[in-house]
């Protein structure tokens, strides 16, 4: 008796469990239909522009399909001595913002919250005006005539004004300037989830402060460091503005020759070839270090 | 200590002398002129609700916390003014804080590693002591492939690898579920009973201090409130706090006269004459009440006898708990044993029942707290 009264009740249940799972992927699709109007304008934002780019960089004046503005990059010594360039400075940029970054993030994230909250408006204060203005700033403050040399030499440290602008130098510390807050965010964010346990046991254990941070401390930041590097990195490659004022004209760096080739050229194509190889290089560094930070985060569990 | 091969694996056994410890936190006194003695080789627990001021005391131990004023000695060294890594303490930290980014092994290898130890000394070390704590074979693993009680035991391991003079313990248990945390205990003791180690572990579970410990010292608002077996903390309390933090009780009020103890009109039997003239508190146990109903005691010793209504009974499997209501107003607590509930039925509410109090049972404790 006993075995007839619960079996048709479990049939009962099972169908009425499909009903509910019925009921719950029409749930869903009815939230994915809510996301259609983002999805479709994320799309025809991102996706048509570079489909543009794309296009563009493959066909000439006439409008039939050529390779010839990628061969141009390869072949004219001139272009890859552009991407040289790009690239040391964004390495030399990246590497100062590193050194000069890692230690504000450490002394943020050590220092009380009502202290590294005063701090962090201090980092992130420039943001607050145009990047133009920022470097048009740097450059009163670095000329022949400027703050720093007219400084330098009442001190009496040099007797000629230093060549700090229209040159690399100024490039340098324009740039370093502009991106340390990119590196130093998200670092302190990733100091911040430090437990401070780790350093008490490193202590307990023998490690002197020295070696607990060698050993444990730099580590357990290494995520947050890569995550800054990687976007300090890809934004300098692309820099446009600061390597224009600041350069002089004697700094090239990808953008500007971008530019330059919209203005040279009749059609779009040369630019967008470089634009596509811009393009194509950041996403392999992106998916570079992806795979790295994954491979770190794994064996931090 | 290398070459006795046969206790390679065990510690150094130091005794430990914390005198007249305080520390302030602005006007907070955490820890109020602490002063106690650690036998070699003793496993003392510090026991006391939270803000008693116990991990306070465990950290200036550790080094993590400077005192304000004290000493505190381990074996014949001044260790209060040295900083944490040069104290050569071992410590099982709360949350274990095992290094993410190193393996099991390399986790216990590391304070080998940071005194110089050659590569195939500290390797057979690691072997030995993840083999003393049943992980034999699971140096290779990372952190995260590992339950709480094998982090547990990994974290203890790691602090004694390296034969530390004292090995302290912060809630070494508290992030387990209670079945694992009961084998742990047991667990620990007999690792301690093994190496020998000087032991100071901090804990806010009663239980797990007596399950554990040689003594246990009682702390409430930063200062010691006794310090004792367990055996004697449970039977001897010496003050209201231990007695009602460790194990069940109800209190009833007494008053002393001429050297005779009374509650209400009744004259108390009890273990140890009454001393001074202040009112003072019966302790009552509830498994140490006799259920009487009428019967002799059947004891030789003397019975104290309470009256009262049962207004309350609880099942909760190895007992029963009573509420009585004595006939003096006071409610107290009592417990039935499951093994007595076939000769005795459970009293129903409202019936009368007569509780008996032998005389060695029967402790007065001071009424302030």
């Amino acid at each position: 008796m006993a075995i007839s009264t619960t079996a048709p009740h479990l049939t009962g249940e099972a169908h009425y469990l499909t009903e509910l799972e019925q009921d719950a992927r029409r749930e869903r699709r009815q939230l994915f239909a809510l996301c259609t109007p983002g999805l479709l304008l994320t799309m025809l934002l991102l996706f048509l522009p570079i489909g543009w780019l794309f296009w563009f960089s493959f066909i000439d004046a006439d409008g039939n399909p050529t390779f010839e503005h990628y061969s141009r990059i390869w072949t004219e010594g001139a272009y890859v001595q552009i991407f040289i360039i790009t690239f040391q400075i964004s390495i030399l940029v990246t590497a100062i913002c590193v050194l000069l970054g890692y230690p504000v993030a450490y002394c943020l994230s050590q220092l009380p919250p009502k202290w590294s909250g005063l701090l962090l408006i201090g980092i992130l204060l420039p943001f607050w005006t145009s990047l133009l203005v920022r470097t048009y700033a740097w450059l009163v403050l670095l000329q022949r005539r400027g703050i720093v040399n007219d400084t330098l030499i009442d001190l009496g440290i040099v007797q000629q004004p230093l060549p700090l602008v229209h040159n690399m130098t100024g490039t340098i510390i324009g740039m370093v300037h502009i991106m340390i807050p990119f590196l130093v965010l998200p670092l302190y964010a990733s100091m911040k989830s430090i437990d401070g346990t780790y350093l008490r046991a490193a202590a307990n254990l023998g490690a002197s402060p020295t070696r607990a941070f060698w050993e444990i401390y730099l580590p357990l930041s290494l995520p947050g460091l890569v995550a800054g590097l990687v976007l300090t990195f890809i934004l300098c490659l692309g820099f446009y503005i600061t390597p224009a004022v600041l350069g002089g004209g004697r700094v090239q760096m990808i953008a500007q020759r971008i530019e330059a080739s919209v203005h040279l050229y009749p059609t779009w194509g040369p630019a967008s070839a470089l634009g596509v190889v811009l393009l194509l290089l950041t996403t392999l560094i992106l998916l570079a270090s992806h795979w790295l930070l994954g491979r770190w985060r794994r064996r931090l569990g | 200590m290398e070459t006795s091969g046969s206790r390679s694996t065990a510690g150094r056994a130091l005794p430990v002398v914390i005198r007249n410890i305080v520390k302030h936190y602005g006007a907070v006194r955490a820890l109020d002129d602490v002063s106690l003695t650690v036998g070699q080789g003793e496993f003392v627990t510090l026991l006391g609700p939270s803000g008693s001021g116990k991990t306070t005391l465990l950290m200036t131990i550790a080094g993590f916390a400077r005192p304000t004023a004290g000493s505190i000695v381990v074996g014949d060294t001044e260790v209060v003014r040295l900083p944490p890594h040069k104290r050569d303490i071992g410590m099982v930290f709360q949350n274990y804080a095992l290094f993410p980014h190193m393996t099991v092994g390399e986790n216990v290898a590391y304070p080998l590693r940071l005194r110089n130890k050659p590569k195939a000394e500290t390797a057979e070390r690691v072997e030995q002591v993840l083999d003393l704590v049943q992980l034999a074979g699971y140096g290779g693993r990372r952190v995260d492939q590992l339950s709480g009680g094998q982090r547990q035991r990994i974290a203890l391991a790691r602090a004694i690898v390296f034969e530390p003079r004292i090995l302290l313990m912060d809630e070494p248990l508290s992030a387990l579920d209670k079945q694992l945390r009961e084998r742990m205990q047991i667990e620990i003791r007999r690792l301690h009973d093994r190496l020998g180690m000087t032991t100071i572990a901090v804990t806010h579970d009663q239980r797990e201090a007596l399950t554990m410990s040689d003594r246990v010292a009682v702390l409430h608002q930063g200062r010691l409130t006794q310090f004792d077996t367990p055996r004697r903390l449970y039977e001897r309390p010496t003050n209201r706090f231990v007695a009602e933090f460790i194990g069940e009780s109800s209190f009833l009020p007494v008053s002393i006269e001429n050297g005779i103890a009374r509650y209400g009109d009744t004259v108390l039997s009890l273990a140890e004459a009454p001393s001074g003239t202040a009112a003072q508190l019966l302790l009552l146990r509830p498994e140490k009440l006799l259920f009487l109903n009428g019967q002799a005691p059947g004891r030789a010793t003397a019975v104290n006898r309470l009256q009262g209504t049962v207004t309350e009974t609880v099942f909760q499997g190895e007992s029963v708990l009573l509420t009585v209501r004595l006939q003096g107003g006071h409610e107290i607590h009592t417990r039935l044993p499951n093994r007595q509930l076939d000769s005795a039925a459970v009293p129903e509410i409202g019936a009368p029942i007569e509780l008996g109090l032998a005389a060695e049972d029967a402790l007065l404790v001071p009424g302030d707290r």
